[in-house]
């Protein structure tokens, strides 16, 4: 049954054939039986695949598939190959499952929209890209899925394109993440140049002993990946583009921007595990990534008004929290806060995308309100999603996988007080800003009317994931209650279990502060807010706290300063030089060549007699000339 | 027999015919009358290689002139066309108005 | 007959000096036919019979039988009828039949005459010149024919009668 595999990425793939090719003619209904049922066939092949691997482990904890011969150039040729683990399995798991809900859900969002096949022919694409991303066996197919995905996020978030705004924030994205992708080239590049292969087995099987522990080249190296995950991530300093990304449609900022493309970063470090605990350095900077990420994307997310940009920086700012957890070496953390966060968030962001919709396209917050008894549906699968989302103790799937990462980051060998703080007050942020997003959304008075309810393609989807939101916690519990660990024991065949330097035995003090923590958020936002709102008119007229709310609102001021550091220069040198100094010569030469020409023409009079003339001085010239010498 | 007619009086003579032809195409606006004059200057030539060819008692000479000869007839032949559909196109024959090919 | 030689050099360069001179092309070729003559008359004097003849039969012969046509052809109607009662009056052609008269008393002369030769050099015959011709120069030979022949089919194309045709430069400057 393994060798169903490369079904998997096969039939999204066809899809985006058929919509590609004939999409234009198609009704949409069949646009959506194709595109949605591409996805949803993966997904069935996706976990009879499970299954079976499940059931009959391979030798070796992976299974692959060798598809054909890529190239061969010279003793180097990189294969057409799938490789399955537990890793990518968990991955092509969320891919599919979720990305077949929100094709689902799409069919009826965008079931107004012109451009109907388009839409369903770049997301297939975009499932496709991504299954090759986490199936690749060899780092150049994984690149080839890396800069797919990427390419379906520029074409998607510009969906809208007639919208010039919608162009420029897909430029963005595209334009930063490739400055990540370029130093993962590089990355790749060193890696080919020192192990003489791609494939990743035999990169992280032969790594430790090619390479000293924390020798310069492993740093690099490492680096070099981290920089391509910082980018494909949205990790500080390449975060700027994922707010700017929400300009696409709503399924599209859930699928790409929260559940599946933004965690491509997460996954590389985590298959390239080896090389990071190769060195100290690395490891201990992506940690730090994350931790710093993970605070300031939080607290640029307290000030939005846009429901979706406080998504967006809440994604950057989980992500962070994965970052922190590959650093502190805590691997099956991470994976696993990338599995919870895939439901939440997406299920958070169709939620949005259907009070949005309703709304008639209102995207602030400050619009919203009192949502809770028209919309009852989206009111309780969004408040499950936030519930996961600010981990509230025991329910929630976010809280067993944020309190796994707040313990790695104090217990692991690698963690440390310091990065513990930063994770315990971004969750007092997260528990802050989600607060504040259900009361400003649902609570208090209306402000806008509903226009249409959100139909049950719609509905559906989102019933589903908030069960899984709930449910997907407890495959992994604390040893303290429980102690089941179903996920973690799934992945060991791949990535290391964590070491400790604490003492298990503390750890309930650690959950007690995280209990404290988003309670603590809740609380605050709860009194600031609903109960006693003029306390929070009274902080906003304090000039201080209206500088602090428009740093924090204009995203810590990234986008400014990267304007000042580099567009700016960049277009004062584009400017200077428009007369391309190069140019100058060749146009020098054209010139003297045209004045030359008007200077000959000039002697052409069409007169016979100056043309005879002119032959006859000629010719006593040269008789002249012949006489005399 | 001596004679006190020394080739260079012929060449002078042919200088002076060449001459009169250039003069005759610089100075006239009548296109025939500049393809008489530069039968004139052929014919100056062909002087020339008559003159030297006597001098040397050599056959060449009357050759080159066979050959002038026949150069101009294709000459004529051509000119006193072009001359003909000119009149027909422009109803001129005055070269200073036949200037459209200026640059 | 050095004195030959330049009494005709003098009806050369005069009648040369008329043709340029002249308004009328018919007065012209007149002083032409002259001028060609008396070239003729001292190619004789030169020795070289045979270039003479030809200079008589295809230069003032053929070669001024185009200019004519062409003459005539480019001047018709009545005008020209009126035209050629002002060419035939002596003074046109009174010139033209002098020099005529003398070149042809020269030649009585030089061939009652038993040596009618400027230089010491033995004449040069038609023979001599056509074993050169055909020997020698062959390949002019050859190529004179092929501009002969370039030449008459060019003539007859560029004489056709055609109406006024126009480059498509010319007709666009012409449209604006």
């Amino acid at each position: 049954m393994n060798n169903l595999l490369w079904l998997i990425p096969a039939l999204p793939l066809a899809g985006f054939l058929i919509l590609v090719a004939a999409g234009k003619h198609l009704s949409n209904k069949l646009v959506a039986l194709t595109g949605v049922g591409s996805i949803s066939l993966a997904a069935v092949v996706t976990i009879i695949v499970g299954f079976n691997f499940l059931s009959s482990p391979p030798e070796g904890g992976a299974y692959a598939q060798t598809l054909w011969t890529w190239m061969d150039v010279a003793g180097f040729s990189p294969k057409i190959a799938l490789s399955l683990d537990s890793l990518s399995l968990v991955f092509i798991f969320v891919i599919t499952f979720i990305g077949s809900l929100i094709h689902i859900y799409s069919a009826g969002f965008m079931a107004a929209d012109k451009d109907y096949s388009r839409f369903f022919a770049c997301m297939n694409l975009f499932v496709f890209s991504m299954l090759v991303l986490v199936l690749a066996d060899n780092l150049l197919l994984m690149y080839l899925g890396w800069e797919g995905v990427g390419l379906c996020s520029y074409l998607l978030i510009g969906f809208w394109y007639e919208n010039p705004a919608n162009g420029y924030a897909a430029r963005k994205a595209f334009v930063i993440t490739r400055i990540g992708d370029t130093a993962m080239a590089l990355g790749l590049f060193t890696i080919y140049y020192q192990f003489g292969t791609l494939v990743m087995s035999e990169i992280t099987a032969t790594a430790p002993s090619v390479w000293q522990s924390n020798s310069s080249i492993a740093t690099v190296t490492a680096l070099l990946l981290l920089a391509g995950g910082m980018g494909k991530s949205a990790q500080l300093p390449l975060q700027t583009w994922l707010p700017d990304a929400m300009a696409g449609p709503s399924p599209v900022s859930a699928l790409i921007h929260a559940a599946t493309m933004v965690t491509a970063g997460v996954y590389l470090i985590a298959r390239m595990h080896v090389l990071f605990e190769l060195s100290a350095t690395a490891q201990m900077i992506v940690a730090v990534v994350g931790a710093v990420t993970l605070l300031v994307a939080g607290f640029s997310a307290l000030t939005q008004y846009d429901i979706k940009r406080v998504l967006a920086y809440s994604t950057i700012s989980q992500i962070g929290y994965m970052f922190l957890a590959l650093g502190v070496g805590a691997w099956t953390a991470a994976i696993f806060h990338f599995m919870a966060h895939a439901f939440f968030k997406a299920l958070l962001f169709l939620a949005a995308g259907a009070i949005i919709e309703a709304l008639g396209h209102e995207h602030s917050m400050f619009k919203m309100g009192g949502l809770k008894d028209k919309m009852p549906v989206v009111f309780w699968t969004f408040l499950i999603g936030a519930a996961s989302l600010s981990a509230l103790p025991l329910v929630s799937a976010g809280f067993y996988s944020k309190d796994q990462i707040l313990w790695y980051a104090w217990a692991s060998d690698k963690g440390s007080p310091l990065l513990w703080l930063t994770a315990f007050l971004g969750a007092f942020t997260t528990a802050a800003y989600t607060t504040r997003m259900m009361i400003l959304t649902f609570l208090g008075d209306s402000k806008t009317g509903i226009g249409h309810h959100p139909g049950k393609l719609m509905t559906i989807p989102l019933i589903v994931l908030a069960f899984f939101s709930v449910v997907a916690g407890f495959i992994e519990l604390p040893h303290n209650f429980g102690h089941f660990t179903l996920f973690s024991d799934l992945l060991h065949g791949v990535l290391p279990s964590t070491v400790l330097r604490a003492d298990e035995s503390s750890e309930w003090k650690f959950q007690l502060l995280a209990f404290v923590a988003t309670f603590g958020g809740i609380y605050l936002v709860f009194i600031y807010y609903y109960r006693e709102p003029y306390k929070i008119e009274r902080l906003r007229e304090s000039p201080s706290f209206q500088w602090l709310y428009r740093f924090w609102h204009g995203g810590w001021g990234f986008d400014r300063l990267f304007d000042l550091v580099f567009v700016t220069p960049f277009v004062f040198l584009a400017k200077i030089n428009k007369r391309d100094v190069v140019d100058r010569f060749y146009e020098g030469i054209a010139s003297v060549t045209n004045h030359l020409y008007r200077l000959l023409s000039a002697t052409q009079t069409g007169s016979l007699r100056w043309y005879i003339m002119g032959m006859v001085i000629g010719a006593i010239i040269i008789l002249g000339l012949q006489i005399m010498l | 027999m001596n004679s006190s007619v020394s080739t260079e009086i012929v060449m002078l003579l042919a200088g002076l015919l060449f001459v009169l032809g250039i003069t005759g195409v610089v100075i006239r606006k009548n296109i025939i009358f500049m393809l008489l004059s530069v039968e004139i200057m052929l014919n100056a030539s062909g002087l020339a290689f008559i003159a030297a060819g006597a001098r040397w008692g050599q056959p060449d000479g009357q050759v080159m002139f066979i050959f002038i000869l026949a150069m101009a007839a294709a000459e004529v032949s051509i000119g006193l066309a072009l001359i003909l559909q000119i009149y027909h196109q422009h109803k001129s024959l005055d070269i200073d108005k036949l200037r459209e090919m200026n640059g | 007959m050095d004195i030959a030689f330049y009494i005709t050099a003098a009806v050369t360069l005069i009648s040369t000096g008329m043709v340029i001179t002249r308004h009328n092309p018919v007065h012209a070729l007149l002083y032409l036919v002259i001028s060609l003559l008396s070239l003729a008359m001292i190619f004789f004097l030169l020795g070289a019979a045979f270039a003479a003849l030809l200079e008589i039969i295809i230069y003032a012969g053929a070669i001024m039988v185009l200019f004519i046509f062409v003459i005539m052809l480019l001047n018709l109607g009545e005008e020209t009828a009126a035209q050629e009662k002002k060419w035939l009056k002596t003074r046109i052609w009174i010139g033209p039949a002098i020099m005529a008269g003398v070149l042809l008393f020269e030649l009585c002369y030089l061939i009652s005459s038993s040596d009618a030769v400027l230089y010491d050099q033995p004449n040069v015959g038609p023979r001599p010149v056509a074993l050169a011709l055909f020997r020698e120069y062959l390949i002019g030979v050859e190529l004179a024919a092929m501009l002969l022949m370039a030449a008459m089919v060019g003539a007859a194309h560029i004489g056709r009668h055609k109406k006024m045709v126009l480059h498509r430069f010319l007709k666009e400057k012409e449209i604006q």
